[in-house]
């Protein structure tokens, strides 16, 4: 019906409740508009460990250029595993995965889980950056912070020393680490600055791809919207892909721009980041997000 | 021109730990062309909102279309991919609600220019993106002190100030407005009517739940009446 001139439609009532089986799942279409592939794509990921346990059964990853994606779930539910898959630390023991960079490559196409070690090390220096929840995971404690950033360009093959300071200082001035302590370890800052040293590193390479694993989890409440604010930012201002893990929906709703719900090893639910927290369609996302303080 | 058609819409919630769908309306139809202005009314629960949600794809319709003509081509908004559905959201289809989302540390001016920039017209320049931010926020009445301060610390008024500038900042093809004059006082409520008689001359096509729709009387171009259980 056309509804011009100030003409009235009237909805009939809608059906009376009735107890009944529940709606069918709502498929949606491939897309349309958007005509660029996913930067990130993997397909068919399963991990076990030993003979009992399955981390991770059977999980698609799809994220595009400059988008956040975020993985959700309970403590056990295989999101870090599906981190450290994408970061090349651990082989699964199946799924494909890859990258399609916007330049032709040597990696186009190729599905980076059989690529030789030194092949593997090259695409964790420069297409992937990982921000750890655990700082001293990722940076070495008692060398500068500087010296931390720089070390990625040294392995990049960097040697001027000039060079090096000065990328070192440009990467903890886009993760907002105030430079006057750029030269202080890590272990004598607090947990906020060793999360942008770490950020900072990551980033130094310019990856078009960083993962990020609970990256505000344990620190103080203020201290963590400053840092996810500097995520926001940086994310804003580079249009860098981010996959980022966490058990948080306050921290997925503010940096997601569409999000993975996974428990046990499995994709439950997937969406855009406002439709799965204000419409979940899943019992157990239902669950998840009602119970959020 | 043909800006939306909406052909069987039906949105039901499926109440899990209840086993239970409880429904909000169904088979519904309307068009809507460029420049027009279709009022959304009935009790409250009836669905209104939710009408607009389901839109905006914040809510999953559960059945029907809802064609929407893009400036790339025609796409069926209740059946569309999500990375389509966030390509539409940032230059073609925008939600206004009574609510600011505050960000911390994120000031007012901040939160008014930042679509701005991201939409294609301003993309990069961010100083000419805050100078526009600014002539909003001054249009809807917040005082220039205000603009570098954060909206966390704001009154309701004020920050529903910041979130109407912060959304209508951008010219979208498609508007979806679910009860802005909440919390507004009268010049607020007046600046937004003016806003929004500027941009339906523009061509956005607009649709809207208004509490007092005695407001926007001389915008409405036709009705959407939900009735209920």
């Amino acid at each position: 019906m056309v509804i011009l001139n100030k003409e009235t439609t009237v909805v009939p009532a809608s059906e009376p409740r009735r107890p009944s089986s529940l709606p069918s799942p709502i498929f949606l279409n491939s897309p349309q508009l958007v005509t660029t592939p996913p930067l990130l794509e993997v397909r068919g990921l399963v991990k076990r460990y030993g003979k009992t346990v399955v981390a991770v059964d059977g999980v698609d990853v799809l994220a595009y250029p400059g988008e956040v994606l975020g993985i959700v779930g309970e403590s056990g539910s295989g999101k870090s595993t599906v981190l450290r898959l994408l970061n090349l630390e651990e082989l699964p023991d199946s799924g494909r995965y890859q990258l399609n960079l916007p330049k032709r490559s040597s990696l186009s196409g190729v599905d980076l889980f059989t690529l030789e070690r030194y092949a593997k090390r090259e695409v964790r220096t420069f297409q992937i950056g990982i921000v750890y929840q655990n700082p001293h995971l990722g940076l070495r404690m008692r060398n500068t912070s500087s010296g931390n950033v720089a070390e990625r360009l040294i392995v990049a093959g960097e040697r001027n020393y000039g060079i090096l300071r000065e990328a070192a200082k440009q990467s903890l001035d886009a993760s907002e680490f105030p430079l006057s302590r750029m030269d202080d370890p890590p272990y004598q800052l607090s947990g906020g600055m060793q999360q942008r040293v770490q950020l900072a590193k990551a980033i130094a390479l310019k990856p078009p791809l960083l993962l990020l694993d609970e990256p505000t989890t344990g620190l103080d409440v203020s201290v963590q919207a400053l840092v996810l604010d500097t995520l926001k930012r940086l994310q804003r201002e580079s249009g860098i892909t981010m996959v980022i893990v966490s058990h948080d929906l306050g921290v997925i709703r503010m940096l997601a721009d569409r999000v993975m719900v996974m428990r046990h090893g499995r994709v439950v639910e997937q969406g855009l980041t406002d439709q799965v927290l204000e419409d979940p369609q899943d019992a157990y996302t239902q669950q998840l997000v009602h119970a959020k303080l | 021109m043909n800006i939306l058609t909406v052909q069987n819409l039906s949105k039901q919630f499926a109440i899990h730990h209840l086993n239970r769908q409880v429904h909000a309306f169904s088979d519904l139809n309307f068009t809507l062309e460029a420049g027009q202005f279709l009022l959304v009314s009935g009790p409250n629960g009836v669905g209104k909102s939710t009408l607009l949600r389901c839109l905006y794809r914040t809510y999953l319709p559960s059945g029907g279309q809802a064609w929407f003509n893009s400036t790339h081509g025609r796409i069926d908004l209740a059946h569309a991919a999500d990375v389509d559905i966030i390509h539409l959201r940032r230059d073609e289809i925008g939600h206004v609600t009574q609510f600011l989302h505050p960000r911390p540390r994120v000031s007012a001016l901040e939160l008014v220019a930042e679509p701005l920039e991201a939409a294609h017209a301003l993309k990069g320049q961010a100083q000419q993106a805050q100078h526009e931010a600014g002539a909003l926020l001054q249009s809807f009445g917040l005082k220039p002190e205000l603009w570098p301060a954060y909206p966390t610390t704001f009154s309701g008024g004020e920050q529903q100030k910041v979130n109407l500038a912060r959304a209508l900042a951008h010219r979208h093809r498609l508007l979806l407005l679910d009860e802005p004059t909440a919390s507004l006082d009268a010049q607020a409520r007046a600046a937004l009517v003016q806003r929004l008689r500027e941009l339906k001359a523009q061509g956005v096509a607009m649709i809207g739940v208004f509490h007092h729709p005695e407001d926007v009387r001389e915008l409405i171009d036709g009705e959407i009446r939900l009735t209920g259980v």
